[in-house]
């Protein structure tokens, strides 16, 4: 009985629209809206009190506060993100700063990252995952400071992989040896997360 | 700021059906000890979030996630690192 | 356990909709049939689960309106506009169709007679859907608690179960209080604001012991109204909310 039931009319949020074809991964459906998911309260840090950490297996590990970290070169990214709750967004527009600037002169010792965040929020991601203009630390979305519901100050944005991995109140990266699951992936979600091979959960 | 965040907060009653998976009583009805401050109650009496990807339960005291799940495809995860125990009243 | 496997305590199944009825513009309650179902608590709720053909799922919870009764039960659903699902069960489904769902669920936002009081019922919009269930078991029982249903709606037409409210509270033990907050009649002399701890103040009086309040409705109401509770000095345990997340009225 269930399992093979179908509701009657139902089509859910889905629509099939041409124009976007090709650019949206499998399974996924376009939304206007900038849905929130949150595993926890939202924390308010303050500027004064933010900094921005790369430690682990790194040599030298180093720190930036906010005005530090502001005063770095920033670039303005218009991406597409996929969410494994299976909405995507597209041409979404941001600023940040790549993770290749915040790598420069750092000898990482380690292949994966844990990004870690306020509120105790935690994801791995293959260290190179995260380099070569792929990742950035994100603090305007829109032309505006980050709202804190969506993760500002900043968030990591890595948006070739579903969006979980774009911690939200992020604070900095612990460089492993090896990968160690975070909070969702220590729950089945899947270690990578290619949007693309729709790699949802653990052996996807 | 705050004002226009959005509430996306739900009680623990809310995850009862997903954990009805898992547990033969009531979930709402199991009691939990926070691993993060020892506060003692109903998982009804949590709060919960995430429940788009499963659900993160957390001490409304302290905001330690006292047990996680994560719904993932066909299989249900759990976490209850953060509770020191869980118990439920037999049935005879 | 033992290799044998325990059916499940909440599988899925399929009620029939029986029913379904205009409550206001932009509501409406489904009486749903199923051979399956046993009853209910009041303040219980179901997860409703629909299937597209494709095999997309949507899942949502819906607390119970009705009465416990085996065989029937009630849900009372407000359309949010560009939601996915309360669109579908407001202007798709109709009566004939079958639903998937599974429950009833929770044991924690529940009252029955024997739980007493004096009870404190406070709703905003749909909220008031299982403190509907409570008070319509509080009549069928014959139960002379005395019960007080504190009920925000946007104006005089959204209010839910408005005529059933007026014959119900014909009921000497039972009071209730409404407050519109967007527009109102203009003979209107109730509360036009949204609940506060004032308006708490006024209508719940006196903290009595036994108090047990039940509030219901968007996250932002229920946590606002359960703190102005615990400032008035209701212990925290006896304070019982369900939050319906950030929609609703
Ligand atoms: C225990 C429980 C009992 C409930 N009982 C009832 C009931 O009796 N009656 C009733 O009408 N409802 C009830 N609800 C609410 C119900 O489950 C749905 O949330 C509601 O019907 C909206 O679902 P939807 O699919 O139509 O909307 P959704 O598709 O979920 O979206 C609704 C709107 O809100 C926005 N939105 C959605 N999610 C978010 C978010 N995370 N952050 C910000 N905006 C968001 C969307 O953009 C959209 O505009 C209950 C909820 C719970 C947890
Ligand atoms: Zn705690």
């Amino acid at each position: 009985m269930a399992g093979s039931f179908i509701s009657r009319g139902f089509r859910g949020r889905r629509r099939e629209d041409p124009a976007v074809a090709g650019r949206v991964p499998p399974g996924q459906y376009v939304t206007p809206d900038f849905p929130v998911l949150s595993a926890g309260p939202t924390p308010h840090t303050s500027p004064r009190e933010w900094d921005f950490t790369l430690n682990g297996a790194v040599d030298p590990v180093r720190r930036w506060t906010w005005e530090e970290f502001r005063a770095l070169p920033r670039d303005t990214v218009t991406v597409d993100i996929h969410c494994v709750t299976k909405w995507s967004k597209l041409d979404t527009v941001w600023e940040g700063v790549s993770l290749d600037t915040l790598f420069a002169g750092i000898e990482p010792r380690g292949a994966f990252v844990t990004a870690f965040c306020d509120g105790g929020y935690t994801t791995n991601l293959p260290l190179r995952d995260v380099l070569d203009g792929q990742a950035w630390i994100a603090f305007a979305y829109g032309e505006e400071p980050l709202a804190a519901e969506h993760g500002g100050p900043a968030r990591l944005l890595v948006p070739h992989l579903y969006f979980w991995k774009s911690a939200k109140w992020v604070r900095g990266l612990t460089v492993t040896e090896r990968d160690r699951p975070g909070f969702w992936e220590s729950l089945g979600y899947h270690d990578y997360g290619d949007p693309w091979r729709e790699q949802r959960y653990q052996g996807d | 700021m705050a004002e226009h965040e959005r509430d996306t907060r739900l009680d623990g009653n809310a995850a009862a059906g997903l954990l009805s998976t898992v547990f033969r009583c009531e979930p709402s009805e199991v009691m939990l000890i926070c691993a993060g401050c020892g506060a003692d109650g109903p998982m009804g009496a949590l709060l919960a979030y995430g429940m788009e990807m499963g659900a993160v339960l957390r001490c409304p005291v302290c905001d330690t996630a006292v047990l996680r799940a994560g719904s993932a495809g066909a299989m249900l995860w759990l976490d209850v690192r953060g509770a020191v125990s869980m118990r439920v009243t037999i049935e005879h | 356990m033992a290799g044998t496997a325990v059916p499940g305590r909440l599988a899925w199944q399929l009620a029939s909709v029986a029913a379904k009825r205009q409550e206001t513009p932009r509501v409406i309650s489904l009486r749903l049939e199923s051979d399956a179902w046993a009853g209910h608590l009041p303040g219980q709720h179901v997860d409703v689960r629909l299937t597209a053909e494709d095999g997309y799922q949507a899942q949502r919870s819906y607390s119970i309106s009705s009465a416990p009764e085996p065989g029937v039960l009630e849900l009372t659903v407000e359309d949010i506009p560009d939601g996915e699902v309360s669109p579908y069960l407001t202007e798709v489904l109709q009566p004939a169709d079958r639903l998937e769902l599974r429950g009833p669920i929770g044991g924690y936002f529940t009252w029955t007679a024997a739980d007493g009081g004096p009870l404190l019922l406070v709703a905003g919009g749909s909220g008031v859907a299982p403190l509907m269930s409570m008070l319509r078991e509080r009549a069928a029982a014959g139960s002379d608690v005395p019960t007080t249903l504190l009920y925000s709606s946007r104006s005089w037409d959204e209010i839910i179960y408005r005529e059933e409210l007026e014959r119900l509270a014909a009921d000497p033990t039972l009071r209730i209080v409404h407050t519109l907050t967007r527009s109102h009649p203009a003979d209107w002399a109730g509360y036009t604001r949204r609940i506060d701890a004032a308006m708490l103040a006024e209508v719940a009086g006196a903290l009595l012991p036994g108090s047990l309040a039940y509030v219901c409705g968007p996250t932002r109401l229920v946590e606002q109204v359960a703190t102005d509770l615990v400032t008035r000095g209701y212990p925290p345990a006896a304070i019982k909310t369900e939050r319906f997340g950030p929609t609703g009225g």
